[in-house]
Order: C-alpha cells, then structure tokens, then sequence
C-alpha cells in the first residue's frame, strides 16, 4: 500500500447522497481480473451526461471528491476504491461512508474523511463557486483545510499508523502466527471443513 | 452482564486482543467466487504467500455465468476469462471449486447453507457483501474487499473493527402473503440505507422465530441494504432441523456436541444492545420499492411519494432524483404501474421455498403479454429439486424463462439484463441505477408479488389475483 501522509488537490464537489458503489463502478467492469484500468469506468453512467461535474473541464486534473452521505453503499467490490484511485483521487471527503468502501479504501490508501455534513456543505460552496480552491487533507494532524475552512477529523490510531507507514496488513497480521496456530489447535472438531469433498 | 449473540461469537474467534489494536479474528469459512478473488490470488503469488487452510474455503461460480447454453464454450470473451482464472487459482492452490456444470455449482449464498457447511457460531465471509444471509444460522457473516479476502486466504484471519449492537424485534406473526421479503423491506425503509451502519443486527422476535431457514436467510440477505455489518438469528431447533444430516454437519458425537455448544449461542437475558427497534408484524404489508435505492420503499398499496413531502433535503434530493431515473410520477398508485420484465431468483430469493411460492401464484395463470419473466434456481440443486416437483413446468406452461443456475439479472454481469428503460419486479436485493442493465428500472419485491406482478403486467400481490379470476368467472 502506498503511504499517506498529507495531500492538497482541487475537488469534485459530488451533490448526491447514496453513492452506492455500483454507480461508482457498474458490474460489467468487475470482469476485469487486474486492480488498474477502471478509471473510465469511474460513475460510468453519470459521465454519459456532459453536464456532470467530473466532465467539466474545470474539474480536469482534480483529485478530492466531495461527497453527500452514505458513500460507497452496497456491493462490496474493491473495484470502487480501484476506479477512484486509478481515475486520479487520493482522498474521498463525505459525511457518512458504508462500512465496506470505508475499510477497502482504508486498506488501499485512498483516504476517506468523515466530516460533519455541515462542513461538506462548506466545502461544496467553496469549490462550486471556486472551482480551482484546493482542499488539503493532512492525515498527520488529522485535518482538513480549505479556503475558510479548517475541520479536525477523526480516525482510528491503529489505521492512521498504517496508513501513514504505508504498512501491509498482511504481513503485520504474520508477525503473530504462532498465536493464529495455536487459536486453531484449540478449534473444536466439529467446525466444518471443506476439504475433504463429501 | 450479560453478551448479546454477536458479542458471544466475535469473543469466540479472538485470536489476539491486544491494546491499541483492532482484535484478529479467526474465520471458519472462506467462500470464493470469481468476481472479487482474482486480485487476491494474484497478491498472493506476488508475495510467495499460500493459502492457509484450504480445507476451509470453498470456491463457485456464479456472478458472471450464463443462464442459457451452459453446455457451450461462454460466449463473453471476458467473462470466460475471469472463470478461466478462477479455475486455474483453485487448482494452483488446492481450492475445492464448483464450476459450470457441476451439481454442487451456484450462487455462494445458497451452496454455503444447502451444503451444510455454514453453521451456527462460525465466522463466515466472502468477497460479497450478501455475506450477511449466512447470520440466519447464527454464523456472524460479512462481505469484505479483494484485500480482505487476500488477508484470509494467507492467514485465515483478519483484523476488525470493534461493532456495536442492534436489536430488530419482530413481534406477532405475518399476516397472510407478508412474506420475509417484505418484513426486511418494511426494516430498510424504517432505518435506512446507513441506519445499520457500524451494526450488527439481531433479529428477533416471535415473528422471526417463526420464520422457515430460508425465510430467515433472506431477512439477514438484506441486512447489508440497511448498511449493517452483519445480521444475524440465534439458532434453535428450526436451525438445527435444517441442518442435520446435510453433507458437511456434523456428524455422531461431533453433532451432539456441535448442538450443545449452539445452543448457548443467544443473547443474555441481561444483555444490553447499543441500539433496539421494534416492528410489529401484524401490521406488515406486501411492501415494494419505487426509488433507487432499497430504503425508498413502500407498502403496494401506497401511491408514488412525493418529494416534497420529504423534511430532509438530501432525501428530497434523493427522492427527485430516483423518481427522474425511474420514470415514475408522484401520487401514481404503486399498483398503477406497469413492468415489462419480472426477476425471480437471487441469493435473496432464489432458493426452493421461493420457487414454489412464485409457482403458487402462477399455476393455472399466465404472464401478461408483453411481459418477459425470467426464473432463476440459486444453485443446482435448487433447479434439481423444483423440477423433482414440476415447478419448472409451472413456470413454462405460465409463459416464463426457465433457467439456470447463478446470479443472473440481479446484476446483469451475464448476458441476462435490462434494456434501458425497462421495468422490472425483481426478486433481487437491489434496485441502484442501472443494476440490472444500463438504464434499467428495478422494483423489489417478494417472489409473490413478482409472480403476481407477471401476471398483471402491473405491480400487484397474489390478492389482486383472486379478485381478478372472481371477477373473470
């Protein structure tokens, strides 16, 4: 995973609430057995209409998306978080994010932001009337600053360490394999097995 | 004090629980399917990594196989080479895989349970966020991302969040032709797409207690609509009874002990939930969607809403923009309006009690013309036992699709879609734009509304049927 630390960009201020993750990324581009190459698949239905922000040209080259609430709701596909990062985006910035969207995009290093819906709509006035305001996401201090605006936000220390460190939860996870043998030396026999074919 | 259910089975997998670190929980059930896998794999050989234990992961096929011509090479390109890729990382790593064609083969949702494998107590996941339909059983259950499931497949663990606790009680019984489909939709409605967000639900409640496994299956199913982490249903003797004797339960002494220790799998008389809701069942209607997201429902018998008449000004937003993209006019009867397509299957409704409710309806009766009806089994051996009862023939004779096997039109990653457009009642557990076809218009439903529905060419209940047939004769 790549590292997180601070990140200034302008922004995509995003008016919809529910963005669920099959509008981010429609299911026939989940075909696809690579994490690259999603980004025209980014919204796809969306940017059928020349009118949607992202195919603004003033909206070129952004790379903060300022989202309504409920987020990245629904399918579980991590191709959502792939679409964002692969279409440009280093952070997401919303009131409310689903669940799963937040953790995969936690594990990828797109940087998902909670802000109280008040400050969203701050941000959406300010990079709507000025559309080259740039938003800087400082995860080292836990804050979001713009033109007017500056918001602490709050994320857990554990996934701020890993992102700050660009950390492989993987290999974190190895350091403790004599305590995942020893929990499985102590499974009762009766947890089904797969193998072997009955 | 006492542990809520979830509570119990969480401190049941902590491998490690250490200060300023999410605890690692251990998994006992890793299913796969081709969609969200390949990146994992493919993470894997990259790091040199194995899969930990094989013999607790399981593998089909389902999201992107055809209905039609199974027999044949798959037509899309694409779609047969992320099967292909499938294949060939459960036969690298020593995965055990249900391809097209074999009789254990469909949707992951519905050859987990049926096979016995998902049982009360376990930690069950998969990259598919309807992971939540095995918390019927009293498993703790949740989708999770390609990175998650390369995290399982190496370690057979993953880090996780803490949760909090939700009570959904469900007192009384369902009136008749309120279904689990509807109660679930009745839930969404009630707390919304993000109410669940951060949860872990428990359903419960004499009206849950009497719902069928399957019924239960397709309550939890839609737990993550309402942005839950989970659902679940303790287990008793229903759950017990459904599971003896299948394939991978238990077995001899193993079952007798399994049963004891399932049976302290309820939550504390004394145990406290973060959060309760009650939802009285006698007064459940047959409940369907008309937005664009499955928390934009409302009973059949209810008009189109008006969004003005919403306080909240992004669900007044949202409601404006549902009903722009689903070509609906505020005030309309929800029973005025007209579908050109009706989808009966899915891991939410695609299992037997769902076809021979869909074939209740149909029987004797035929699909309005004009109206395309497509029935999907979720697994083979779905199809297996409801051509063993001649639904299949139901279904034909009635004028509809008959089909194989898989996801399909919940969808549309096969060929199986939505014109732009199109209207559709469907079975299926989401109703986003474009869900089931670029441009495509999804209601929710019960499979007996969307048998009803096909008959009608409207959105009706089996009710409207009877009155429809008396009036006829």
């Amino acid at each position: 995973m790549e590292k997180f630390t601070t990140h200034t960009g302008r922004a995509v201020p995003l008016r919809r609430s529910n963005v669920d993750t099959d509008q981010i990324i429609p299911a026939h581009w989940l075909k696809k057995v690579t994490r690259s190459g999603f980004e025209d698949g980014l919204f796809e239905a969306w940017r059928r209409d020349e009118s949607f922000v992202l195919n603004r040209p003033e909206r070129r080259g952004a790379t903060v998306l300022v989202a309504g609430p409920e987020f990245g709701t629904g399918s579980s596909r991590e191709h959502a978080v792939w679409a964002l990062q692969n279409y440009g985006f280093h952070a997401v910035i919303s009131s409310r994010f689903a669940d799963i969207f937040r953790g995969n995009s936690l594990k990828n290093g797109l940087l998902t932001v909670v802000l109280p819906q008040e400050a969203v709509e701050r941000l959406w006035a300010l990079t709507e009337s000025n559309p080259s305001a740039e938003i800087t996401v400082d995860l080292e201090n836990r804050e979001v600053r713009a033109e007017g605006v500056t918001e602490s936000f709050e994320l857990d220390d554990n996934v701020r360490w890993r992102l700050l460190n660009g950390l492989d939860d993987i290999s974190i996870t190895l350091r403790n394999e004599d305590e995942i043998a020893a929990f499985e030396a102590s499974r009762p026999a009766f947890k089904p097995r797969t193998l072997p074919v009955v | 004090m006492g542990r809520t259910l979830a509570e119990k089975v969480w401190d049941d997998h902590v491998v490690r629980r250490a200060e300023g670190e999410p605890d690692l929980l251990f998994i006992d059930l890793h299913l796969l399917h081709e969609v969200t896998s390949p990146q994992a794999f493919d993470g894997l050989r990259l790091a040199g990594r194995t899969v930990r234990r094989p013999d607790l992961t399981i593998a089909t096929e389902d999201h992107n196989t055809p209905t039609l011509d199974i027999d044949k090479p798959i037509a899309d390109p694409v779609s047969r080479v992320q099967l292909e890729t499938l294949r060939r990382n459960a036969a690298e790593f020593g995965v055990r895989i249900h391809s097209l064609g074999d009789v254990e083969q469909g949707v992951v949702h519905v050859v987990g349970p049926q096979l016995g494998l998902t049982q009360p107590g376990t930690t069950v996941v998969c990259g598919d966020s309807h992971t939540s339909t095995h918390g019927a059983f009293g498993a703790l259950a949740f989708g999770i991302g390609t990175s998650q499931v390369e995290h399982v497949l190496a370690t057979q663990t993953l880090p996780l969040a803490p949760f909090r606790t939700m009570a959904i009680t469900v007192e009384g019984e369902l009136p008749e032709g309120v279904t689990a489909k509807d109660l679930i939709l009745a839930v969404i409605a009630r707390i919304g797409t993000g109410g669940g967000q951060g949860y872990v639900l428990e359903y419960r409640g004499s009206a849950i207690r009497g719902l069928s496994m399957e019924a239960r299956m397709t309550v939890c199913n839609m737990s993550i609509e309402a942005g839950a982490r989970a659902g679940m249903i303790a287990p008793d003797e229903t759950t017990f009874a459904y599971l003896e004797g299948r394939p991978h339960a238990p077995k001899g002494e193993d079952w007798d002990a399994a049963v004891a220790y399932w049976r302290t799998l309820v939550t504390d008389e004394d145990a406290v939930f973060d959060h309760e809701v009650f939802i009285d069942a006698n007064e459940l209607t047959p409940f369907v969607t008309w937005g664009t997201n499955p928390g934009q429902g409302a009973p059949l018998g209810a008009d189109v809403p008006d969004p003005a008449d919403f306080a909240d000004p992004q669900e007044r937003l949202a409601a404006e923009n549902a009903l722009a993209y689903m070509g609906l006019e505020p005030g309309t009867p929800l029973r005025e309006v007209a579908v050109d397509a009706v989808f009966v299957g899915s891991c939410t409704n695609g299992r037997i009690e769902d076809l021979r409710a869909a074939a209740a309806v149909l029987a004797g009766r035929t699909v309005a013309d004009g109206v395309r009806m497509l029935v999907v089994p979720g697994s083979v051996r779905v199809a297996l036992q409801a051509v063993e009862e001649g639904l299949d023939k139901v279904f034909t004779a009635a004028g509809a699709e008959w089909r194989h096997a898989g996801c399909s039109m919940c969808l549309g990653m096969n060929p199986d879609q939505l014109a732009p457009g199109e209207r559709c009642a469907s079975t299926s557990n989401r109703n986003f734009e474009g869900r089931q076809g670029k441009g495509g218009r999804t209601h929710l439903v019960s499979p007996q509304v969307a048998a009803a529905t096909a008959v009608l060419g409207r959105l009706a209940a089996p009710s409207d049927l009877s009155a429809n047939v008396a009036v006829e004769a």
